[in-house]
C-alpha cells in the first residue's frame, strides 16, 4: 500500500533534459522508479537514460500511461508545465523552489476544480521506501515500514527518516508538502490518507514555525485512532529572525514553536524537542 | 519608471494562515494591520545582523507611498495631485506649483509614521518648506527621513478602507473593505470586526464589476459612490495580480467633495515574481544568515535543517555564533563562499557544517569546502550524509578531514571542540 506513490506508477517528469530534471531521472530510476516519460518542450525523440522525451505532456500520457507528474522546471515556467500536468494526470508534484505565490493559489485551485493532488511546490516530493521515489531525496536514508512521515521541510525530513531507520522503524511514505507560504497539499490531507492507509500504523509530523499548519492539523487528529508524533522546528530560534522559509519566523506571539508544541500535545499527539528523539517516541506509541 | 526600494522582509505573512476562521477580532486586526506587524519585523530586520534573501523562500518587497502611488496611477486609482521632494527648498517649489495647502509625508517604510510627526499640514509655501526642515531632522523608528511626498491637501468627508492580501490557508487573495478606515482600522477590527467586510476571491477567475458592487454595497455609505468604488477596487485587484502583490491596501479611502481619492498606499510585491516585474530592482541574492552570540558556527542546507540544528546545539549545551543556509542544490562556489562568511563572524570557535543532501550534492558541498579550508583558523566538524555521500566523503577523507555521520555526535564535537 503506502499513500500516493507504489511500485506500479507512472511517472512523467517534466523538465527531463534539464541539469536537476536528468540528475534527479537518473536517481529515481536506480531506486527503481518506474520513470514512463519526460517532457521537454523542443526536444522529442530523445531519450534520458532510456526513458524518451515528448514534446508535450498530452502525448506522453497518451503513449505512456503515466499517471505522476514530477516537476524540475524552473520558476519562470513552473506555471505552465503545472497547468499541463494538472490537465492530464491525477498528481502532480512541483519540486520548483521560488514560484510567485500568485501562481500558486492559481494551480492550487485549478487543482481543487478538476481533484488533482498538487503536491508542494518547493517540496521534496514523496517516498514509498522499497517501491519508488517521485522527488529528490536522498533514497538511502528511508527502509521500508509502517511510520508515516509528513513534513514542510525536505531535509529535515530527510534527517528524521534516517534516526528512524537506524532505530529499526521504516517508513510507508515520505510525503513532502512543501515549504512555501500556499501550498496545493495540507497537512490535514496527508493526516487523512496516512490515517486511511492500512500499512501506516503511526505518523509522524514535521512541522516548524509560522503559519497555522500545525494548529489546523492537530484539530484533525484529535479525530485520529492512529498514533501521532511530532516535531516543531525553530522551537530556539530567535525571534523576527527568518531562517530560510517565509512562514518560518515568530513575532507578535503567533505562529511559535510553543503554540504548535502545545496544540498538538492537547490533541493527543507527543511532540520531540530535538528531531532524533522521534524514535524513542515511536517506539513508545507502538509498544 | 524604474523603482529602488529599501527590501524589508514581513514577518507578517505566516499571520495570514488562520485568518477569517471564526471570528477571531485578534487575527483580524492583524490581518488589517499588516503595516503593524510590518514594523515588528523592522525592529529586527532593519538591523545588520540580518541579511537574508532565501531564493526559494517567500521573501517581499515593500514599495514606498510615492512609489505605489505612481502605480495606482497606472491603474487609473484616482491619487492627490503630487510630488517627491529632497529638500526644503525642492518642498517649497512644490507646494508653490500645487498652489494650495499641501500635506508633507515622511517617506519612510514603517508604519505609525502620523503618530511618530511624520505628517504636516501646510497653508502656505513658506510654511511648507519650514515645516519640511523639522521632517527632515526627523527619525521615525530610527529610519531618516530622506524624501518627503509633497500632496494636495484633501478635504476628507470620511474614510473608507480597501485592501487585498493572501489567505494561506484558503489559498486566495482575501479582499477587505470597510467604512471605518483611516489610522483606527487597528481598533475597528479588534472591537467590531462585523464592519469590516472580507470576501476571498477565486484566483483562476476572472472578477467582475458586479461582483464588486454587491460585497461593496452592503457598506453604509451614500449609493452615489458605489460605482466608483467597485471600480476602483476591481482595478486594486488587477494591480495585485499583474504587479505580484503580496499586499495592497489603500487605508484610507478618501471620500472628498471632489469623489474619491486614494490618500495613502502601500504595496508589498513577492520577491519571487522578481522575474517578471523588472521595473522592480532584484535583490542580491545573498544566502539566509542570521549572526547569534554564541561560538559555534553553522552552515546548513534547508531552513528546516537549520532551526533543528540550532534546537540539536542548544540542546547539548552549545551556542550558535551564527547561522548559514546553503539552501537546496548548492554549487560548490556557493558552499566555499559560506565557510568563508561564517569563519569570519568574531566568535565563532568552531564551524558545524551539517548537511544532509537531497537535491544538495555532498561531493559539490565537499569540493566547495576544500576551497576555503586552509583560511579557516578555527576545527570545522563536517557532517555529511544523502545524495552522492560516498563521493564527498571521499574527496574530504583524502584531504585528511574526518566526516560525521550522525547528527548528534557531530553536534557534540562541535561544541566540544569550540571549548578546546
Amino acid at each position: 500500500m503506502a499513500i500516493y506513490i507504489n511500485k506500479d506508477s507512472k511517472v512523467l517528469v517534466q523538465g527531463i533534459t534539464g541539469n536537476q530534471g536528468r540528475f534527479h531521472t537518473n536517481l529515481m530510476l536506480e531506486y527503481g522508479t518506474n520513470i514512463v516519460a519526460g517532457v521537454t518542450p523542443g526536444r522529442a525523440g530523445e531519450e534520458v537514460q532510456g526513458v524518451p522525451v515528448f514534446n508535450t505532456v498530452s502525448q506522453a500520457v497518451e503513449r505512456s500511461g503515466a499517471d505522476t507528474a514530477v516537476i524540475f522546471v524552473p520558476a519562470p515556467f513552473a506555471r505552465d508545465a503545472a497547468l499541463e500536468a494538472l490537465e492530464y494526470l491525477e498528481q502532480v508534484v512541483v519540486i520548483t523552489e521560488g514560484i510567485p505565490v500568485q501562481d500558486t493559489m492559481e494551480l492550487a485551485a485549478i487543482a481543487r476544480e478538476k481533484g488533482r493532488r498538487l503536491l508542494g511546490p518547493n517540496t521534496a516530493g514523496v517516498i514509498s521506501p522499497g517501491r519508488a521515489k517521485v522527488g529528490i531525496m536522498p533514497g538511502a536514508v528511508f527502509t521500508p515500514g509502517e511510520v508515516g512521515v509528513i513534513s514542510r521541510s525536505g531535509t529535515l525530513a530527510y534527517e528524521i527518516s534516517l534516526a528512524l531507520t537506524e532505530a529499526g522503524f521504516g517508513q510507508s511514505s515520505l510525503v513532502g508538502i512543501g515549504g512555501d507560504r500556499v501550498i496545493g497539499t495540507s497537512f490535514v490531507d496527508v493526516l487523512q490518507d496516512f490515517q486511511a492507509d492500512p500499512e501506516t500504523k503511526a505518523i509522524v509530523i514535521i512541522g516548524e514555525i509560522g503559519g497555522q499548519a500545525e494548529e489546523e492539523a492537530a484539530e484533525y487528529i484529535k479525530e485520529m485512532d492512529k498514533p501521532v508524533v511530532g516535531y516543531i522546528a525553530g522551537r530556539t530560534a530567535p525571534a523576527g529572525k527568518r531562517m530560510g522559509h517565509a512562514g518560518a519566523i515568530i513575532s507578535g506571539g503567533t505562529g511559535t514553536a510553543e503554540g504548535k508544541i502545545k496544540a498538538l500535545e492537547e490533541a493527543g499527539a507527543q511532540v520531540a524537542r530535538i528531531p532524533t528523539s522521534i524514535p524513542e517516541l515511536i517506539e513508545e506509541v507502538l509498544a | 519608471m524604474k523603482i529602488k526600494p529599501l527590501r524589508y522582509y514581513l514577518t507578517f505573512n505566516y499571520l495570514l494562515g488562520s485568518i477569517l476562521q471564526g471570528n477571531q477580532p485578534w487575527l483580524l486586526k492583524l490581518m488589517v494591520i499588516p503595516l503593524m506587524n510590518f514594523l515588528k519585523s523592522l525592529k529586527y530586520e532593519n538591523s545588520n545582523n540580518f541579511n537574508s534573501s532565501s531564493k526559494g523562500g517567500d521573501s517581499s518587497m515593500k514599495l514606498y507611498e510615492y512609489q505605489a502611488k505612481e502605480i495606482f496611477q497606472d491603474y487609473n486609482i484616482p491619487v492627490p495631485g503630487a510630488e517627491v521632494a529632497e529638500n526644503p527648498a525642492e518642498v517649497q517649489s512644490v507646494a508653490e506649483k500645487l498652489g494650495s495647502s499641501v500635506t508633507l509625508k515622511a517617506q519612510v517604510l514603517v508604519g505609525g509614521r502620523g503618530k511618530a510627526g511624520g505628517i504636516k499640514f501646510a497653508d502656505s509655501p513658506g510654511e511648507a518648506s519650514q515645516l519640511a526642515e523639522e521632517l527632515f531632522a526627523l527619525k521615525i523608528k530610527g529610519l531618516p527621513v530622506e524624501k518627503l511626498l509633497v500632496e494636495e491637501k484633501l478635504a476628507i468627508e470620511k474614510e473608507l478602507y480597501l485592501g487585498l492580501t493572501i489567505d494561506r490557508s484558503e489559498k486566495k487573495p482575501v479582499l477587505m473593505v470597510s467604512s471605518e478606515g483611516g489610522v483606527d482600522i487597528e481598533e475597528v477590527a479588534e472591537t467590531s470586526p462585523d464592519k469590516i467586510i472580507k470576501s476571498h476571491l477565486s484566483p483562476e477567475k476572472k472578477l467582475e464589476l458586479y461582483q464588486l458592487r454587491e460585497i461593496i454595497s452592503e457598506l453604509p455609505i451614500p449609493h452615489r459612490y458605489l460605482s466608483k468604488l467597485a471600480y476602483i477596487a476591481g482595478q486594486l485587484y488587477r494591480l495585485f495580480q499583474e504587479k505580484d502583490a503580496q499586499i495592497a491596501e489603500i487605508n484610507p479611502l478618501a471620500l472628498t467633495a471632489d469623489g474619491i481619492m486614494a490618500a495613502d498606499a502601500k504595496l508589498v510585491i513577492d520577491e519571487d515574481a522578481l522575474f517578471r516585474q523588472s521595473e522592480f530592482s532584484g535583490p542580491e541574492e545573498d544566502l539566509p544568515y542570521v549572526e547569534l552570540e554564541g561560538n559555534v558556527g553553522c552552515i546548513v542546507n534547508g531552513a528546516g535543517l537549520a532551526m533543528s540544528t540550532m534546537d540539536t546545539l542548544l540542546h547539548c549545551g552549545g551556542e550558535p555564533a551564527n547561522f548559514l543556509d546553503i539552501g537546496g542544490g548548492a554549487s560548490a562556489e556557493v558552499m566555499a563562499k559560506a565557510l568563508n562568511k561564517v569563519s569570519h563572524h568574531a566568535g565563532v570557535e568552531s564551524i558545524f557544517i551539517n548537511i544532509l543532501g537531497g537535491i544538495t550534492r555532498c561531493d559539490e558541498v565537499a569540493k566547495g569546502i576544500l576551497q576555503t579550508l586552509d583560511k579557516v583558523e578555527v576545527p570545522v566538524v563536517v557532517r555529511l550524509r544523502g545524495t552522492n555521500e560516498k563521493e564527498g566523503v571521499k574527496i574530504l577523507q583524502e584531504e585528511g578531514l574526518e566526516v560525521e555521520r550522525s547528527m548528534t555526535a557531530a553536534t557534540e564535537k562541535a561544541i566540544s571542540v569550540a571549548k578546546e
